[in-house]
């Protein structure tokens, strides 16, 4: 990564300084600006969500054997020609990624009938969440938790089969606790995580 | 008396000073800081102290740059099972106190030779159970498996998983020990000297005595030049010694480069080429630390080149695929090849149909310039950090999966050179296959 000019961070000293004054100038009391984390958290949920519906719909669904069978979604799809990565997957390789640019933010898809046992809830609060989006449906949950010293905003969303493919995938998988999904149940669910302090 | 003490001192500290600090400061190698022997992985390299202290003044995260610049891509290309990204999610908070598995310097710590085991691991062998330990748990074959077990060989490896995971096992169920057919791999320049002639603009054109370009040596060394692949594919001797002021006598790997890029590089990834790569002298046999012919049938290129096993002029593939490698190595396995059921194995011209360099620096798939095709892998330690990496590659090419998996197991079978047939069995298709019996498929 390039380092900035001197005369670069003098600028960016400067700049500071004027917000920070205007800032001041506005109020009393010195509120810190920023969006409020459940906003941040929904608005990330959305995107996310969108990504992954229209991933299943316009790929999987339309592509696959479902439809042109030109793919094969596969969990090992590394292994097959025209293997195409599952619509979880792809999410998770979406926050692996996600991971390697920023640490302002994690997310994860988590259920308390897990496929892999690796995406069972593993904090207080993710088994606090996970279990109220499936006693609550259509609504999220919200709270607060601390882990490895950092404070952190949690979010919970709820994970809806939106297709038939990952009914009938998560109910004949070998590893599923679970096999009686339909279509419209909760899943499991997407949990973000917003740190509130720095480590 | 006082003033004269006070001078000696001076001088003593300045001399020490100076001593280490030229070492430390305009000196590549080291050997006074270096503070504990390193792993059998790094030894070669143990002097490049800037390897892997690539700043000094960073902290792990430096470390690990240094860890990845090197084995990065081969992480990547064996769909590592344990990537860093796995452990950076903040709900394995409380599994990272136990084992930071962010860093590779938690499981490879380097200068404690004492606590070091198989694959350069510091740690001790039960290390799976701090995030497994539920496995006795949820399958019943696991149940009863003592802690240390899951990394022996056969049934899991902490990074490369491809010839392991339950749906190749169970694709791989009851194959014969031995193929119907040999998988073979035609060679790339051979089977693409056209194309590659069309995309280069190379004339590659066979050239007789009178085209060499340079004709003022012995006849021994043009008559190994007229017979070689090179001359029958139109490489003339300035293609690889240069001419006029750009003139060497002995090309180095360098100079091999500028053709044969994927196997140079590949041969600089190994510990054949590693010490080339990290800016040092070649490996020599003499420094290895495992078995070797001290003195050898190659004490004229005693360090470790190109033209080590491919010879100066003649590039005999065959040689650098068993002939060259015996006359180094002088462990039991080495020595047990001519006895083994492999060796015996010859094609209608007598050659051998299986060689070291078969398994050892298996053809891999390239795309090289848009020809698509299968190159020799040069780096001998990608198909050996554990053995079970050879098992796609190598013996699934000949052998049943069930098969492989017992024979790469039995560490006496290896030593022998695979003479007779393994004692172990591997026990994990039989458990694939109870498992599929009573569960149902996916329906991908």
């Amino acid at each position: 990564m390039k380092k900035p000019s001197p005369m670069k961070k003098l600028a960016t000293v400067a700049t500071l300084g004027l917000a920070a004054s205007l800032v001041g100038c506005g109020s009393e009391t010195s509120e810190p600006a920023g969006i409020d984390p459940q906003v941040y958290t929904d608005s990330l949920f959305a995107v996310m969500k969108a990504d992954r519906t229209n991933y299943t719909k316009l790929i999987i669904k339309r592509l696959g054997p479902a439809g042109a069978d030109v793919i094969k979604p596969n969990e090992h799809w590394e292994d097959l020609d025209s293997g195409a990565p599952l619509p979880a997957q792809m999410f998770r390789f979406g926050s692996e990624l996600v991971s390697d640019m920023t640490s302002e933010f994690t997310y994860s898809l988590q259920s308390i009938w897990p496929v892999n046992k690796q995406n069972a809830p593993k904090t207080p609060l993710e088994k606090e969440g996970l279990q109220y989006i499936v006693d609550n449906p259509g609504k999220n949950f919200y709270g607060t938790e601390s882990l490895g010293g950092v404070d952190y905003y949690t979010a919970v969303y709820p994970d809806v089969a939106v297709a038939g493919p990952c009914v009938d995938c998560h109910n004949n998988h070998k590893d599923t606790p679970k096999s009686d999904f339909k279509l419209g149940d909760v899943m499991g669910g997407v949990v973000i995580r917003v740190p509130l302090t720095k480590s | 008396m006082k003033k004269i003490s006070w001078i000696i001192w001076l001088l003593v500290t300045v001399a020490i000073l100076g001593f280490f600090g030229y070492e430390l400061l305009f000196k590549e190698q080291k050997p006074n800081f270096l503070p504990g022997a390193v792993t059998h992985g790094h030894f070669q390299i143990e002097m490049a102290c800037d390897t892997c202290h690539i700043d000094p003044f960073g902290g792990e995260e430096v470390l690990q740059d240094a860890c990845i610049n090197c084995h990065g891509e081969e992480l990547e290309k064996s769909l590592d099972s344990h990537p860093r990204k796995k452990f950076t999610d903040p709900r394995n908070a409380d599994l990272l106190e136990i084992l930071d598995a962010r860093y590779c310097a938690s499981c490879h710590l380097e200068h404690q030779d004492a606590m070091i085991s198989d694959m350069g691991v510091s740690l001790p062998s039960d290390y799976c159970y701090h995030c497994h330990e539920e496995i006795g748990d949820e399958r019943e074959s696991h149940k009863d498996l003592p802690y240390d077990s899951c990394q022996s060989a056969g049934c899991h490896n902490y990074h490369d998983n491809r010839a392991l995971y339950e749906d190749f096992l169970a694709k791989h169920l009851h194959e014969p020990n031995i193929l119907p057919a040999m998988k073979t791999h035609d060679d790339f320049y051979e089977s693409n000297l056209e194309k590659l002639a069309k995309v280069t603009g190379f004339d590659a054109q066979p050239l007789s005595l009178s085209d060499a370009d340079n004709s003022d040596e012995s006849k021994e060394l043009m008559d190994g030049w007229l017979h070689s692949s090179h001359a029958e594919s139109g490489v003339n001797c300035s293609q690889c010694h240069g001419s006029g002021e750009d003139y060497v006598e002995i090309p180095s790997h360098e100079n091999c480069q500028s053709c044969h890029g994927f196997e140079v590089e590949t041969f600089l990834k190994g510990k054949h080429g590693m010490r080339l790569a990290a800016g040092l002298s070649a490996m020599s046999p003499d420094d290895s630390k495992l078995a070797m012919h001290k003195s050898g049938s190659l004490e004229e290129h005693k360090e470790l080149s190109c033209n080590s096993c491919h010879m100066a002029h003649e590039f005999e593939t065959e040689f650098a695929a068993v002939d060259a490698c015996v006359s180094c190595h002088n462990d039991e396995h080495s020595n047990n090849f001519e006895n083994s059921k492999h060796f015996s194995l010859k094609d209608e011209s007598g050659a051998n149909k299986v060689t070291c360099a078969t398994c050892h620096m298996p053809k891999v798939e390239v795309n090289d310039k848009g020809i698509k095709g299968f190159k020799v892998n040069h780096n001998q330690n990608d198909t050996l950090r554990p053995n079970e990496k050879m098992i796609r590659p190598v013996c699934l090419d000949c052998h049943g999966l069930q098969f492989s998996l017992n024979a790469l197991a039995d560490e006496r079978l290896v030593e022998s050179n695979f003479v007779g047939m393994p004692d172990k069995h591997i026990e994990s298709l039989d458990w694939v296959e109870k498992r599929n019996s009573t569960k149902r498929d996916s329906v991908y």
